[in-house]
């Protein structure tokens, strides 16, 4: 069988008996063992529980048992998604020896839905950052070039679907840590809204902007992945229930395409990136308008102030979660602590690295007495002009489409000395977590250096079944989705 | 409003962040804060006096359940991270001094 089959093909190849689950994993942790050394997607592998699930599955399916939807099949998950099994390490120093005494939601239900879990994936430290090398624990580079980053914060998962590490992984998105990565690595990745997953054993970073997704080889993977980890969970209280929202079949109508589809494009945005992007993002509406969609032009006023609103609330909600990391319950405790204060402090100086302190200084300060309505409440006044912004998009167009990244894959080190320069690199998809809506990543070609480009598609909050489907009538009629490495 | 961090704001910062910052780390962060901050100042040009602050997206409010009893971690997996326990508790140094008058 292929490396780089996708989740459902696979699942279907095992359910009819033409490869085991075994077979397929096995040939995965092969891989594993000849490319992870240079790639570094992965912080642990659970070789021999993967082994066992496996031959599990496979005698179900031999005894003509019913399985489940992603029976045999092995994935990914990013290492800030608790499990009871190995260790959760959101990639610090923090936690680099803490096991959870319970599994995140998302993985009870891939469980249930029979995949197995082949191991646990890099990512920034506390899933800050826009490029992974904030790892505290590994360094993974991009599949397509190792002198450049795998992008972030979930690099890890877009990594090992890109490398045919996984059939399929799952990351999550603060501010584009779905999206971007999966740009810089040619797969499909998405943000779903905020609540349509629950984020109960998520590590939390942003509480409210977090949100759990699948990073998988086309748009019918990630409707797989969907209608599986999506729906109400009673234990996160930001989870949709179904009188909000109620959850469908994202494969039922994956492949009806939407006609007379209305596409809202903001020239002044899309000027904004290096020409390739721009060249690429054309391309792709041209393709689209070839199918009969409409291209409207419109600005957002408030886009450009997404960023800034951004780390604002995003670090004031990161130095107010981030707070329970105290040298006591669990995690790191700095051997150097004389008192209690110590303790604390030290612990806090020693177990994080340099860009979970600075994001964590900078909530600290927009929280502070005397800063807190200048930065704080302000930042929240300013997120609703954002959102007010995707309100009147979606009056007159069924989706918004725009690069997910200025530039394609950065060199490692090239943005690590200025912080602000990697935030900035932000731009188009900060504000889809500001307005909680969903947001696909498909890629859309490549540039003169033979790097992945990605488009970004969103639409209304809780129409994910919509936007797998603009995504799907793009890949039905390109190949881009489909370019393998040459490894 | 003024937006250089200077070393008496990190300081005051790192104090409430509980973060011992070392005499480079507060250098460090005086400087690329101030440029961040310069940078997030930006929002300060929009007038927003008829705008409500959105703390977040979903049109949910006080989400409840009904008060009954749940299960929870056993004592054994509560402390099972810790970094030092002692008979069933965390273990940290001493809060109060002998001479604290307790």
């Amino acid at each position: 069988m292929s490396d780089f089959q996708t989740a459902l093909e696979l699942r279907d190849a095992i359910a009819a008996q033409h490869c085991s689950s075994t077979q397929a994993v096995q040939q995965m942790l092969n891989r594993i063992e000849q490319v992870d050394p240079t790639v570094g997607a992965y912080l642990s592998i659970f070789a021999d529980r993967a082994i066992q699930d496996a031959k599990r599955i496979d005698q179900k399916i031999a005894a003509g048992q019913p399985v489940g939807p992603l029976a045999g099949v092995p994935v990914a998950v990013k290492d800030n998604l608790c499990t009871t099994f190995g260790t959760t390490t959101c990639g610090s120093k923090m936690l680099e020896h803490f096991v959870a005494p319970y599994n995140a939601h998302v993985i009870e239900r891939l469980q249930a839905a029979d995949a197995i879990i082949i191991g646990k994936t890099n990512l920034d430290e506390f899933a800050m950052g826009s490029s992974t090398e904030n790892s505290a624990l590994r360094k993974t580079v991009n599949p397509w070039d190792s002198s450049r980053v795998a992008g972030g914060s979930s690099g890890g998962s877009a990594a090992a679907v890109a490398a045919g590490l996984c059939a399929a992984s799952l990351g999550s998105d603060t501010g584009g840590s779905i999206r971007q990565p999966a740009s810089f690595c040619g797969v499909t990745g998405l943000k779903p809204t905020y609540g349509r997953v629950s984020r109960y054993g998520l590590i939390t970073y942003g509480s409210s902007l977090d949100q759990i997704g699948p990073l998988t080889r086309d748009t019918a993977d990630a409707a797989l992945l969907m209608n599986i980890i999506a729906g109400h969970d009673s234990r996160d209280s930001t989870s949709a229930s179904e009188s909000i929202a109620v959850k469908p079949d994202y494969l039922a109508d994956l492949k009806q395409p939407i006609n007379g589809l209305r596409i809202a494009v903001v020239p002044t945005l899309n000027a904004g990136a290096e020409a390739s992007v721009q060249n690429a993002i054309e391309e792709a509406l041209k393709v689209y308008q070839s199918l009969g969609a409409e291209r409207i032009e419109i600005t957002m006023p408030h886009f450009d102030y997404a960023i800034a609103a951004y780390y604002v609330i995003a670090t004031a909600e990161a130095s107010s979660n981030l707070a329970r990391f105290d040298g006591v319950h669990y995690g790191y405790r700095s051997p150097n602590a004389g008192n209690y204060i110590e303790v604390y402090s030290k612990s806090r100086d020693e177990g994080f690295g340099p860009e979970v302190k600075r994001r964590i200084m900078l909530g600290t300060f927009a929280l502070s007495s005397g800063y807190y309505d200048a930065y704080y409440v302000k930042a929240l006044k300013v997120r609703n002009l954002i959102r007010q912004d995707f309100v009147k998009a979606f009056e007159k167009a069924d989706c918004l489409m725009l690069p997910v990244s200025p530039t394609t894959a950065f060199k490692i080190g090239e943005k690590t000395d200025d912080p602000l320069q990697m935030y900035l690199a932000d731009i188009y998809t900060i504000a889809v977590n500001l307005a909680g809506l969903p947001g696909l990543s498909v890629p859309c070609g490549f540039d003169a250096k033979n790097l992945p480009i990605g488009l970004q598609i969103i639409t209304n909050a809780f129409t994910e079944d919509k936007l797998l489907r603009i995504g799907q009538m793009y890949q039905s009629v390109t190949d881009w989705h489909k370019r393998n490495l040459p490894l | 409003m003024n937006h250089q961090i200077d070393r008496q704001l990190v300081e005051r910062a790192a104090l409430l962040s509980r973060l011992e910052l070392s005499e480079s780390e507060i250098a460090q962060f005086s400087t690329q804060l101030s440029a961040i901050v310069e940078y997030i100042e930006k929002i300060n040009t929009l007038h927003t006096e008829h705008v409500e602050p959105l703390a977040h997206c979903l049109p949910v409010h006080n989400v409840l359940r009904a008060d009954e009893p749940r299960g929870s971690l056993s004592n054994a997996e509560a402390l099972a991270n810790a970094p030092d326990t002692i008979d069933g508790y965390f273990k940290v140094p001493k809060i109060l001094d002998d001479n604290s008058g307790a």
